[in-house]
């Protein structure tokens, strides 16, 4: 993906601004340019760097300690399965195992036309409807493998 | 489509800052005067994240639409709740004042439930909920089995307020506690009811509060109060839902807890991961401050106290307090040594207290009603309630809030309506990956701290997660060692290496490969994990394998001698077979079957082809007769 062209560092700003720069406020601000872009791109570390007065080696550190923050694009749509205890016992492992059928990824990784990243989420908080996915910020409960896979059909006709 | 909270103002939102403690009696005399005049009916939709993901959202505005439609609008109030407990029945609609509930209401239920009930007054049959354990239609909420055993002084205010709106709250009684603690009561009377109350943190390790409270005040310094609603447990989401469906319980409880204290500025650490609570809790401070119950001079006392959001990446370790007050200076969050403890040097080395989402939530109850009506509830070591987040096989799932002591059958078979499908009880896992799974000999055990911690599992914050025949523990011991080396921060040896190896040693014994010696390794590996490592993390890290093997080392043994596993969990050591005597022919498995393993004539006995069988189990959950076996 053609990156730096497509960064808002205007929006990147006032994010920084709303945190007042704080150092303190460095996982929330990476948190926060990842809901734009589902990942932060690599090129806004020196700018945090910069702005924020802390050292590269902490952004990094800090980017890879959370698995909330990516520094590798991810697709338009991150799809979460839960694999927590609750979703487990339901059979989220058959879930999974169904989306990457679908997707032909395998967890952790991204389609080809950068639509799709599957990834498996420890309990997102919704342990009654399990097995349980989330798409971006949508969750979507009592799951089998067919309504999983519509689910995710869904979102692509979105796109089409 | 997501749901935002109602950011329009109100006729009864104009409401200026509170100067003093008359004017927030006075505005919550005139709301309650306002709502019985109002009198009218009021119809509560569950907009929590369970009934959400099976989507009120469409609900809320298929029933806005079908109300305007009628023109009935003015006469019918919608209100957004939170999260009712019953999730997995959702979206839940009750209409007040009657009580009547509609469990998984559809959009298209809508127009019968608004000709029906609300003009008519009458009962949409189809919609009565049925309870699946007696096969009873019950009409009414409280006589719900799920709800009606349960003890609900934390949770209970939930289905009956909007959280978005601040004066739902006070209208129910809301900040009167704050307004006590602020006007009639010093510092030291807070933490003397605290401490008599017996509460203890319902975060994890039940810590007594009011001690943490008072050592804490020793401290100088400036002092940060802090609510923990990390909710790392898989299966548990109680904080969650009081955060989303009741934030001004949790906030009055932290101001009370800076009263108490001495501290002008505090946290609320909430995962990245519940976007609702993040929302709800936001707009909840906004309001206070609006109001004048939280930032400076709250109420005209003099006193200053606010709080900011901080959001975590996803790092189940950060729920530890040490790791929590690194993650908050904007640092990785690992764990360091507990010479010093945190409500001596924590946040930014200041005297740091730090409580669970429940644990804040119990304190405005405590000053309200006082320590003693909250010291007769529960067992002599642990008082008040608990939500449990009952989950799981286990007919009705949902939040369940019962006084310590409950037994866990009545937790799981009154409440909880038993086991799905008529299949038989194996365990119930309590307390998360630092727990343990107990089984049935434990049944009429009262749940409290004490208890949990005696049969080798823990409360932890209450996950409760039932286990039938179905589950193979093995297989359940792995699943949580695969957690927990994830989730491991690494720093230390023996956790991060022991735990390694132990999830080596189960995945081969879930793959066929045990040897004998096995079991006495993961004991010892085990023990030697317990004792050496930094944090609680991995502390308790064997807690899930060590109770397996005690409870269910047969299982185990099966594993390792036999290559046999009794659940059918484990694929390489168990096939699936159709039971001539049951099968009826009905062509059910043999449709569904993604491999074409299973043919066979209609109402002959099917043949399953394990050289094909993947074993999905797709014809094993799916077979009514119990035809399908596992060998
Ligand atoms: C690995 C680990 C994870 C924890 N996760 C949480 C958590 O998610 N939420 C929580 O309230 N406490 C958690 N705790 C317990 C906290 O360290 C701390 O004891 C608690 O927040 C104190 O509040 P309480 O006394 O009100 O329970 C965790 C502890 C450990 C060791
Ligand atoms: S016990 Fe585990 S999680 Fe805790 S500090 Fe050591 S390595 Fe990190
Ligand atoms: S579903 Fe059960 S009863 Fe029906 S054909 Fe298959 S094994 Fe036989
Ligand atoms: S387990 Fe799956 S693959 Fe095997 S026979 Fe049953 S449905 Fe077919
Ligand atoms: S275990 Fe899946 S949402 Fe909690
Ligand atoms: S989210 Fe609706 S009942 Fe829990």
């Amino acid at each position: 993906m053609e990156n730096i062209a497509t960064i808002d560092w205007d929006e990147i700003d006032r994010i920084i601004e709303k945190y007042d720069a704080s150092r303190e406020a460095l996982l929330m601000i990476m948190q926060d340019i990842s809901d734009m872009y589902n990942y932060v791109p690599p090129e806004v570390i020196p700018v945090l760097v910069e702005k924020l007065g802390v050292r590269k080696s902490l952004v990094y550190s800090v980017a890879t300690f959370y698995k909330t923050i990516s520094l590798e694009p991810r697709g338009k749509y991150i799809v979460n399965v839960c694999t927590g205890t609750a979703c487990h016992v339901r059979g989220a492992d058959k879930i999974m195992d169904a989306l990457q059928d679908h997707l032909h990824i395998k967890e952790g990784e991204t389609t080809d036309d950068l639509l799709f990243t599957l990834e498996a989420v420890r309990c997102i908080g919704c342990c009654a409807s399990g097995p349980v996915i989330t798409v971006n910020q949508e969750t979507h409960g009592g799951l089998d493998r067919a309504t999983a896979v519509k689910t995710i059909k869904g979102y692509n006709e979105n796109v089409s | 489509m997501s749901l935002k909270p109602m950011e329009k103002t109100r006729p009864d939102q104009a409401t200026a800052k509170l100067e003093n403690k008359e004017a927030l009696e006075e505005l919550r005399n005139s709301l309650q005067v306002m709502s019985r005049e109002k009198g009218k009916r009021l119809i509560s939709l569950c907009a929590g994240s369970g009934c959400g993901a099976y989507g009120t959202a469409k609900v809320h505005k298929a029933l806005i639409a079908e109300l305007a439609k009628h023109g009935i609008q003015d006469d019918v109030e919608v209100k957004l709740s939170g999260c009712h407990g019953f999730c997995e029945k959702g979206p839940i609609l009750v209409i007040h004042p009657e009580g009547i509930f509609y469990p998984q209401v559809k959009e298209d239920h809508i127009p019968d439930i608004v000709e029906e009930t609300i003009k008519n007054g009458n009962l949409v049959k189809s919609l009565v909920f049925k309870d699946p354990a007696s096969k009873q239609k019950i009409s009414h909420e409280h006589d719900v089995p799920f709800y009606k055993l349960q003890k609900r002084i934390i949770f209970g205010n939930n289905g009956l307020i909007d959280p978005t709106s601040i004066e739902d709250y006070i209208s129910v009684g809301g900040y009167s506690a704050l307004e006590k603690a602020l006007f009639d009561m010093t510092p030291g009377d807070i933490i003397d009811q605290v401490k008599k109350s017996g509460l203890r943190g319902r975060g994890g390790g039940g810590f007594p509060t009011g001690i943490k409270w008072a050592t804490c005040a020793r401290h100088a310094g400036d002092r940060y109060v802090i609510c923990n609603a990390d909710e790392g447990d898989p299966g548990a989401y109680m904080d969650r839902s009081l955060l989303e469906g009741n934030p001004h319980s949790v906030l009055e409880g932290m101001i009370i807890g800076a009263i108490a204290v001495g501290s002008h500025e505090g946290y609320v650490y909430v995962r990245h991961e519940y976007p609702l609570a993040v929302k709800n809790f936001s707009f909840a401070l906004k309001n206070a401050r609006r109001l004048g119950l939280l930032g400076e001079n709250i109420l005209g006392s003099g006193f200053d106290y606010d709080i900011h959001i901080s959001r975590g990446g996803g790092a189940f370790v950060c729920g530890e307090s040490t790791a929590l007050m690194a993650s908050l200076e904007g640092n990785p969050g690992r764990p360091r040594a507990k010479y010093i403890h945190t409500v001596e040097k924590g946040f930014r080395e200041n005297p740091s207290l730090l409580n669970n989402v429940e644990t804040w939530a119990n304190v405005p109850v405590i000053i309200n009603k006082g320590a003693d009506w909250f010291a007769s509830i529960g067992t002599e070591g642990s008082k008040g309630t608990k939500i449990f987040s009952l989950v799981g096989k286990v007919v009705n799932t949902g939040l369940v809030e019962v006084p310590m002591g409950t037994s866990l059958r009545t937790i799981i078979y009154d409440i909880g309506g038993g086991i799905p499908k008529k299949k038989k009880f194996k365990a119930v896992q309590t307390g998360g990956p630092s727990g343990g799974c107990i089984p049935e000999q434990f049944l009429d055990m009262g749940v409290d701290f004490d208890e949990l911690t005696q049969v080798g599992s823990m409360m932890g914050s209450g996950g409760m997660i039932v286990m039938d025949q179905d589950t193979c523990m093995v297989d359940v011991a792995r699943y949580f060692l695969d957690f927990l080396k994830e989730e491991s921060c690494g720093q230390c040896n023996p956790c991060r290496e022991g735990i390694k190896h132990m999830l080596q040693v189960l995945t081969d014994i879930c793959a066929g490969d045990g040897k004998e010696g096995d079991i006495e390794l993961l004991e010892e590996i085990g023990d030697m994990v317990a004792k050496a490592s930094l944090c609680g993390l991995g502390t308790s890290a064997p807690n899930p394998v060590l109770t397996t093997i005690r409870y269910f080392r047969d299982e185990y043994e099966a594993h390792i001698r036999d290559k046999k596993c009794p659940a059918g969990v484990c694929k390489p050591l168990f096939y699936y077979e159709i039971d001539a005597e049951k099968c009826t022919g009905c062509t059910l498995c043999a449709r569904k079957c993604p491999e074409q393993a299973i043919s066979g004539e209609k109402k002959k006995v099917h043949r399953l082809d394990r050289e094909k069988c993947i074993k999905c189990g797709i014809c094993y959950d799916g077979c009514k007769f119990d035809a399908i076996v596992v060998k």
